[in-house]
């Protein structure tokens, strides 16, 4: 707390300063129909992840018979999703491989440009998966295609996914509600999961840069002290940060496969 | 917090942005591009299935050419040795005919200069009978001034060479 104080009386550092949205190129007042859709840092990182990724698989589209690295590599992307949804999806899940492929890219590439230590040559790294604008509308597209999909193939026997098998004829109306609202949850903790992981991951890295700058600041004994522990606390979390960049992306494809196998199967 | 501070002010910016970056890479990339990455692969997994497949046809069909092989060789091998058990028996036969017959041929000359052999030394005996009742007669004329007959010297002459 006194540390933390410290900080806040300081001034310099705002932890949560990195989240912030500032309009770039004077496109404040850009709208659309009413809507204000200024160009912002966090479409600057949305349009870079789209460019990394085209990039990316534009690399693996030689479709050699003996593959390089890059090919190689694209492929096994697409490969590692097509796998991801036939085990969980079964053989009708391939035809979901380019949504899931393109939301699982996408996500790990905001996850990972986001990281980048591009504050070292005086840019603003920005995540936009810790927005939870963003990463709601990523679930709540998910979510669509779950019920498009489920009503589309069964039509209203897709509510029988709310009554599992054997369930007492007393016990029907009161699970239907409970598993309505399990099934109602679902994209506010696929959109909120992101946010939260991301947001926190953030947080946790500039409090410690915080506590670096601000130690060495105040003393040289509290600056090798309290400021290198700090330093190397942040090595670690940096790299456990990539880890869970890559986590979070294949839990967002992971649960929409799961949440599609509902649709496609029932039970 | 930002997120939520700054939430009415960027909602419509971010819900935009994020559908146009995302409808690219769906439309671009997840529709345009990453079936046809799938695709490559798909061919090649294919395409080493068949091989793989080929490949065991191939070895089942040497396999197959190999048990054909040690059939023939087993068949012909027994051929061979039955012909050259064949032959060996004709051969043997031959030979037993063609010594027979020149035991034969052998057998009678050598009869034949048996007898030539017993005529000449009759012949030979006969001379000696003659020669040698001349030169008794010679010596008992010399001797005693008689007059042997020839029959008596023959007889002489026989009645000693056969006491040897």
């Amino acid at each position: 707390m006194l540390q933390g104080s410290s900080v806040a009386e300081s001034g310099k550092i705002d932890p949560m300063h990195q989240f912030a949205i500032e309009p770039l190129f004077g496109t404040d007042h850009l709208s659309l129909g009413g809507f204000n859709i200024a160009f912002t840092n966090s479409a600057l990182y949305m349009v870079a992840a789209a460019v990394v990724l085209w990039i990316f698989v534009v690399g693996g589209m030689k479709r050699q018979l003996v593959p390089g690295r890059w090919q190689m590599a694209v492929e096994y992307m697409t490969g590692f999703i097509k796998s991801l949804l036939i085990a969980n999806v079964g053989e009708g899940g391939k035809k979901y491989i380019p949504y899931v492929f393109s939301l699982f890219m996408f996500i790990l590439l905001a996850n990972l440009l986001g990281l980048l230590p591009l504050g070292l040559i005086g840019l603003h790294p920005f995540t936009f998966t810790s927005h939870f604008t963003a990463t709601g509308v990523l679930a709540i597209m998910s979510f669509s295609i779950v019920l498009a999909v489920g009503f589309y193939k069964h039509g209203l026997h897709f509510f029988s996914l709310f009554v599992p098998h054997g369930t007492p004829a007393l016990m029907v109306v009161p699970l239907f509600f409970i598993e309505l609202v399990s099934f109602m949850v679902r994209p506010f903790s696929l959109g909120l999961r992101l946010f939260v992981a991301m947001t926190a991951g953030h947080v946790l890295l500039k409090v410690l840069a915080g506590f670096v700058i601000n130690s060495a600041n105040a003393s040289p004994a509290l600056g090798f002290t309290v400021g290198a522990a700090s330093f190397v606390l942040m090595i670690g979390i940096s790299a456990l940060e990539v880890l869970v960049a890559v986590i979070q992306a294949y839990v967002f494809a992971l649960l929409t496969s799961v949440y599609i196998n509902d649709a496609e199967n029932l039970h | 917090m930002p997120q939520i501070a700054q939430i009415a002010e960027t909602y419509s910016s971010q819900i935009f942005w994020l559908l146009v970056t995302f409808g690219f890479v769906f439309f671009v990339i997840g529709l345009g591009m990453v079936p046809k990455v799938q695709a490559t692969a798909d061919a090649r997994d294919a395409k080493i299935s068949g091989d793989l497949d080929l490949a065991k046809a191939a070895f089942a069909r040497a396999d197959e050419a190999e048990a054909d092989y040690r059939v023939r060789d087993a068949e012909s091998r027994a051929a061979a040795q039955a012909m050259l058990a064949k032959a060996k028996a004709e051969a043997a036969k031959a030979s037993e005919v063609k010594l027979a017959a020149a035991d034969a041929d052998i057998a009678s000359k050598i009869g034949a200069a048996e007898a030539r052999i017993k005529a000449a030394s009759n012949a030979a005996m006969a001379e000696i009978e003659t020669v040698a009742a001349d030169a008794a007669r010679d010596m008992v004329a010399r001797i005693s001034g008689v007059d042997a007959s020839d029959e008596a010297a023959r007889n002489a002459v026989k009645a000693a060479l056969a006491h040897g």
